[in-house]
């Protein structure tokens, strides 16, 4: 085989039956990929979540991981965020001309631990190969389906005043990394990407807090944006205490030299949860235990004032407004 | 002592107290921390004239957008100045007319960028002030060193002194910009002083800050005009002698336009002679150009401290950080913008 894709390997001939054989069915084998034009499936018993999600990430691999790990993290990510098993992903790739076989290898691998992990089936794929130029590296779109307990019902519309906000872990480091291997900055600290699966987190959460009104992941725009989403879907308010945000120090300490703020921040491994109050203490217990949720913490309580709003107490115990996301990340000047 | 500060500034009922915070980062904390919330009614904070987009005058944005369209160079900008508007466009919208405009981190980048593209004119837009004019000084210094030329600086750069000057009338004290002064040193302030303007440096975190109000509101009730410096950990009085004499190797003072002030004379800076070939208004031999804001605005007022953000008419309405009309909206250090972000209601 060459080391890099060629445009052949995308003509649908002897090389692309190669590239498939040698690199996706390698990594991605499983009983439900067959050769066949379509996955034969078998439905899932109760209601079923589905979703989609394409991935464009440079740098390509980063500190705590790489576009195929974060391909299959998002779309599992979605469907735990609605209580969903993951059961069934496909994946599209789109793949410029010239890139290294090596660098494709160990995208593929990435993807098949992370499925792996979280006990998802990859069913069916595509392969596409573009020109120089006309892609950048390779581009990652996944699909998935998953099934939702018949007991299970979380939405952002759900979140009711006197509810517990909780965070999963430390934000911001995902956005931190990417921003930091970017390299424009000349900063170098210890900072690796959240990027993780979580159904495995949210089956515990679920176990432990039958109730759950809402699981979000806190991706683009962090979990200051998600806290604004959810304010305005259930038409809430939320209080946030600030200083209970956990942040690790050295992404406080990019943030503090860049001027940005950690929840604005990108996570790719970190959930906001709202609870009942009668719930919460339980599921903070039992989010401690638990794989990436070592440092989870209750950050702000959801409040019938300021509907839509997010208000902040500050480390002076004065209380301010979270400033409305939507704008983009822009350093300070000075 | 943070608790001690705070029931100093919220307990204090001496005669009004009206501090400028001059720099945009000052005023971005204030709000971000809840400081505001935490003042005697006798406390009035005014935001001034220190973010460096702000205060570039419209006239600026016409010319980056005239050497990007006529001139086709590539502008490589700090994103802020993407949106402020022009007489007639800003930049993001002459990137929507063909113009390639580059956002960049520093004006390193826009350097290595020149070097990258030989075959491009690449013009840098050096605002700011004595904070980040040493590094448009270096990037110059790189490119005499890699022989480019096809880069050069569209100056715009300001100095604070005569801004002091100009505006001591507007507040009883100055809460000083760490960050210039971390440069420039503390000599200025001390002379201030013996003009009579008082002021406190201050540092950036919330402990920070309130602690230089405190000390400010307390020296105020004195009566005798007086300078604290609140920031030593970063503020050194002869400031930092290595980013100073950079400063003056490649720049030399200038009459300078502040959206607001007009001109002040010596308040900016500009490539000095021997550099012309990197000074954009010279090598592309700009003319004189005669911007105007939309007349609705009142970021010149804001800047001035003569009126608050919440005054002018189109505050929130017309002007919205996706929508400015006004400059001190757009940018993130603009005191509209911290007005808008944090004041939506009251706490």
């Amino acid at each position: 085989m060459t080391e890099t894709v060629t445009l052949a390997h995308g003509a649908g001939g002897k090389q692309t039956s190669e590239l498939i054989d040698k690199v996706f069915k390698e990594y991605f084998a499983n009983p439900d990929l067959t050769g066949d034009d379509a996955a034969v499936l078998t439905p899932p018993k109760g209601k079923m979540a589905m979703t989609t999600d394409g991935f464009i990430v440079s740098p390509r691999f980063f500190p705590g991981g790489n576009i195929g790990k974060l391909s299959i993290c998002g779309t599992v990510n979605d469907l735990a965020c609605m209580g969903a098993r993951p059961l069934y992903l496909t994946c599209s790739f789109v793949i410029e001309e010239g890139f290294p076989m090596e660098e494709l290898r160990q995208i593929a691998q990435a993807m098949k631990d992370t499925a792996a992990e979280c006990g998802v089936r990859i069913v069916a794929g595509d392969t596409k190969v573009a020109g120089r130029g006309q892609v950048d590296g390779v581009f990652i779109t996944t699909t998935g389906v998953g099934e939702i307990p018949e007991e299970v019902q979380t939405s952002g519309t759900m979140a009711r005043p006197g509810d517990v906000i909780l965070v999963t872990r430390d934000i911001g480091r995902h956005g931190c990394t990417v921003l930091l291997s970017r390299d424009s900055y000349g900063i170098e600290a210890e900072v690796t990407s959240d990027c993780a699966p979580l159904w495995h987190l949210v089956e515990t959460a679920l176990e432990a807090a039958p109730h759950l009104h809402v699981i979000r992941d806190a991706t683009r725009g962090g979990v200051g944006t998600v806290l604004y989403e959810i304010a305005g879907q259930s038409g809430v308010g939320i209080e946030l205490d600030s200083t209970a945000v956990p942040v690790d120090p050295a992404v406080r300490g990019v943030c503090g030299l860049l001027g940005l703020e950690p929840l604005y921040l990108a996570c790719e491994g970190t959930l906001v949860m709202i609870v009942p109050q009668e719930e919460s203490d339980a599921l903070l217990d039992v989010l401690r235990h638990t794989k990436y949720a070592e440092n989870a913490a209750r950050i702000g309580t959801v409040t019938e004032a300021y509907p839509g709003r997010v208000v902040m107490t500050t480390e002076l115990g004065s209380r301010t407004m979270l400033p409305q996301p939507g704008n983009e990340l822009l350093p300070r000047i000075c | 002592m943070t608790n001690q500060a705070i029931e100093l500034l919220r307990s204090y009922d001496g005669p009004r107290f009206r501090i400028m915070e001059v720099c945009g980062t000052h005023t971005h904390e204030i709000f971000r921390q809840g400081v505001r919330n935490l003042l005697s009614p006798q406390i009035d904070l005014i935001s001034g004239p220190g973010c460096p987009v702000c205060v570039t005058p419209v006239d600026y944005i016409d010319e980056a957008v005239m050497l990007a369209l006529e001139h086709h160079a590539v502008i490589c900008t700090f994103g802020d100045l993407v949106r402020i508007p022009g007489t007639k466009q800003s930049l993001a919208q002459a990137r929507g007319n063909g113009a390639a405009v580059q956002v960049v981190y520093s004006p390193q980048d826009a350097a290595e960028y020149a070097k990258e593209h030989p075959d491009r004119q690449v013009v840098f837009l050096s605002v700011g002030f004595e904070t980040t004019v040493p590094s448009s000084c270096i990037a110059v210094q790189n490119a005499i060193r890699w022989g480019l030329d096809n880069f050069s600086l569209l100056t715009a750069n300001k100095t604070m002194p005569v801004a002091y000057e100009a505006m001591r009338d507007a507040c009883d004290a100055y809460l000083y910009p760490g960050h210039v002064h971390a440069i420039i040193g503390t000599g200025l302030c001390e002379e201030m002083k013996d003009r009579g303007v008082s002021g406190v440096l201050a540092g950036f975190t919330a402990r920070e800050l309130v602690t230089a109000l405190a000390v400010a509101v307390t020296k105020f009730r004195t009566g005798e005009p007086f300078f604290e410096n609140c920031y030593p950990r970063v503020v050194k009085p002869e400031g930092n002698r290595a980013a100073v004499e950079m400063i003056n190797r490649y720049m030399e003072p200038c009459d300078a336009q502040w959206r607001g002030l007009g001109v002040l004379p010596g308040s900016g800076l500009a490539l000095r002679p021997e550099y012309a070939p990197f000074d954009a208004r010279k090598k592309f031999d700009l003319p004189k150009l005669c911007g105007h804001a939309n007349p609705a605005c009142r970021c010149g007022d804001v800047l001035r401290g003569v009126c608050r953000p919440t005054d002018c008419k189109v505050f929130g309405t017309g002007c919205t950080p996706e929508h400015p009309v006004g400059a001190c909206m757009v940018s993130g250090e603009g005191a509209c913008s911290a007005w808008y972000l944090y004041g939506g209601v009251s706490l």
